[in-house]
């Protein structure tokens, strides 16, 4: 809606003439808010499904995996340049984290305030999953960290060549650390998605109560289905089947 | 029954309180709670202490002004308002911890009492539709379709207890906000002004100092009158729409 005052809300509308922009007003409501976060999540969520695919690729040896790992450079060319790809999917992702952290980090400060005093009388509320999401929202941005530490820039990577993601993928998760924090982050990962998904769906005013049984069986389905994917190359490292 | 209740006792809105032993005996299981604590209260104003201060006027579930936590929970056991909770869903001999409703937005007034205005603020921004109406319509002048009546009607039962607010670990008052929004809405009447309404009521409800919504769904379990959970899906849709 342009700056116009709704010729039917006059009695209702609050300021004078001017609204703030769209969104502005988004950002500033916590329903506005919640949805910047169900957005940003989403499009997270779309990058680790075909993330988890491609990982897949160490099963068929380094070859396929090295080989796959360097197309994604050349992706878009000739109209990109090479790289360029890649680099466009890491500025969208990382303005995607910024967006769902620091709307997560606002709205959770305001939540807290609005229950300054807890109740004497304590009793467990919600899932796991969905108790759950603040903390496992900041495990997975220290994972984050690590992870490109590890695999990206290689800095902390106990091989690190680069080109050679195969080679790095199991020397790391050769470590019981490599391989310890990238299980217990996947777990995290299940556990967020679980209840992300769905409450992504609530937030943007898709689900409905016919629809409300569907999107749980969905969530669960995506987040085992990331997670057991993710999982499996750690674990294949760690029991020999990839060397 | 004999019952040990643990009651909190504050005498006003600075003054510090905590929870106060008191032991009731002779309680009949057909009695509700609120006729408990009159019971308890008799006994004190013999002794010359205080009564303990709480909310209540229709005594029939319907005013929503019985609000209190009991042993944790919103209106105790049963998915009903105080009032109409009977001591039969206790046992002889249990020990009852009762506090008042916590969030920021409801200061506590005295005892059990809390200032639950914030509601009227938010339907004051818009809970209602401009056009006067005059005297009751003939009842077909306007027609309704079935679908949007039934739906109005599941949201108009909200009585604005402020159970969802006490139940919610984020002190959000969405579910309230839903069913004022999604029942004024999804009528012809409420119509014309769906998008002032929508965005001026959750503009009050953020002002008020409310929590976020994060989808744990505290407040549908908590509910007397059955609002759904989906409410707050049709809120964010109309004001993600309409902002
Ligand atoms: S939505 Fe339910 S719990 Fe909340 S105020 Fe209305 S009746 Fe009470
Ligand atoms: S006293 Fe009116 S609802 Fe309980």
């Amino acid at each position: 809606m342009g700056p116009l005052p709704s010729v039917f809300g006059m009695a209702l509308a609050t300021g004078t003439g001017r609204r703030p922009s769209t969104l502005t007003t988004l950002w500033r409501s916590t329903v506005g808010k919640k949805a910047a976060m169900a957005v940003s999540g989403v499009v997270m969520l779309l990058y680790l499904v075909f993330h988890m695919l491609g990982n897949l690729k160490v099963f068929f040896g380094p070859g396929e995996l090295n080989g796959y790992a360097a197309w994604l450079r050349t992706v878009g060319e000739p109209f990109l340049r090479y790289g360029w790809f890649l680099w466009i999917a890491r500025c969208a992702l990382l303005a995607a984290v910024v967006v769902h952290g620091v709307a997560a980090y606002q709205l959770s400060r305001r939540d807290l305030r609005a229950r300054p005093q807890k109740y004497l009388h304590q009793r467990r509320q919600a899932s796991y999953a969905t108790r759950t999401m603040r903390w496992g929202g900041v495990i997975l941005a220290l994972f984050i960290v690590w992870h490109i530490l590890d695999l990206t820039t290689l800095t902390v990577n106990p091989r690190g060549e680069p080109g050679h993601p195969y080679q790095n993928i199991v020397a790391s998760f050769s470590t019981w650390y490599g391989g310890g924090i990238y299980c217990v982050a996947m777990l995290a990962l299940g556990l967020h998605v679980r209840h992300g998904f769905w409450s992504a769906a609530q937030t943007l005013g898709v689900n409905n109560p016919r629809r409300d049984r569907t999107l749980k069986i969905c969530a669960n389905l995506l987040a085992l289905v990331l997670t057991i994917g993710f999982l499996s190359v750690p674990v294949a490292v760690m029991i020999g089947v990839v060397h | 029954m004999n019952l040990t209740l643990r009651i909190w006792r504050q005498t006003g809105p600075d003054a510090p309180g905590a929870l106060t032993r008191y032991q009731v005996s002779g309680i009949s299981p057909e009695m509700s709670f609120l006729e408990m604590l009159d019971t308890l209260n008799e006994e004190l104003i013999l002794t010359g202490e205080q009564p303990i201060a709480f909310d209540h006027d229709c005594r029939e579930g319907i005013c929503g002004a019985c609000g209190m936590v009991i042993n944790g929970q919103a209106h105790g056991p049963e998915r009903t308002t105080t009032c109409q909770l009977h001591m039969r869903h206790f046992r002889d001999g249990d020990t009852i911890d009762v506090e008042p409703w916590r969030a920021a937005a409801f200061p506590v007034v005295k005892d059990l009492v809390v200032d639950r205005s914030a509601f009227d603020r938010i339907i004051g921004s818009g809970g209602y539709i401009t056009a006067p109406t005059g005297s009751a319509p003939e009842a077909h002048a306007t027609p309704v379709p079935k679908e949007a009546a039934d739906l109005a009607f599941e949201h108009a039962e909200c009585i604005g207890c402020g159970a969802c607010v006490a139940a919610c670990p984020n002190g959000s008052a969405m579910l309230f906000t839903a069913a004022k929004v999604v029942h004024l809405n999804a009528l012809p009447q409420g119509a014309p002004e769906r998008a002032t309404r929508t965005r001026s009521m959750v503009a009050t409800m953020d002002a008020e100092g409310f929590g976020g919504c994060t989808n744990t769904g505290e407040c549908a379990t908590a509910c007397p009158k059955g609002i759904p959970l989906s409410g707050i899906s049709l809120l964010n849709r109309d004001f993600l729409r309409r902002a």
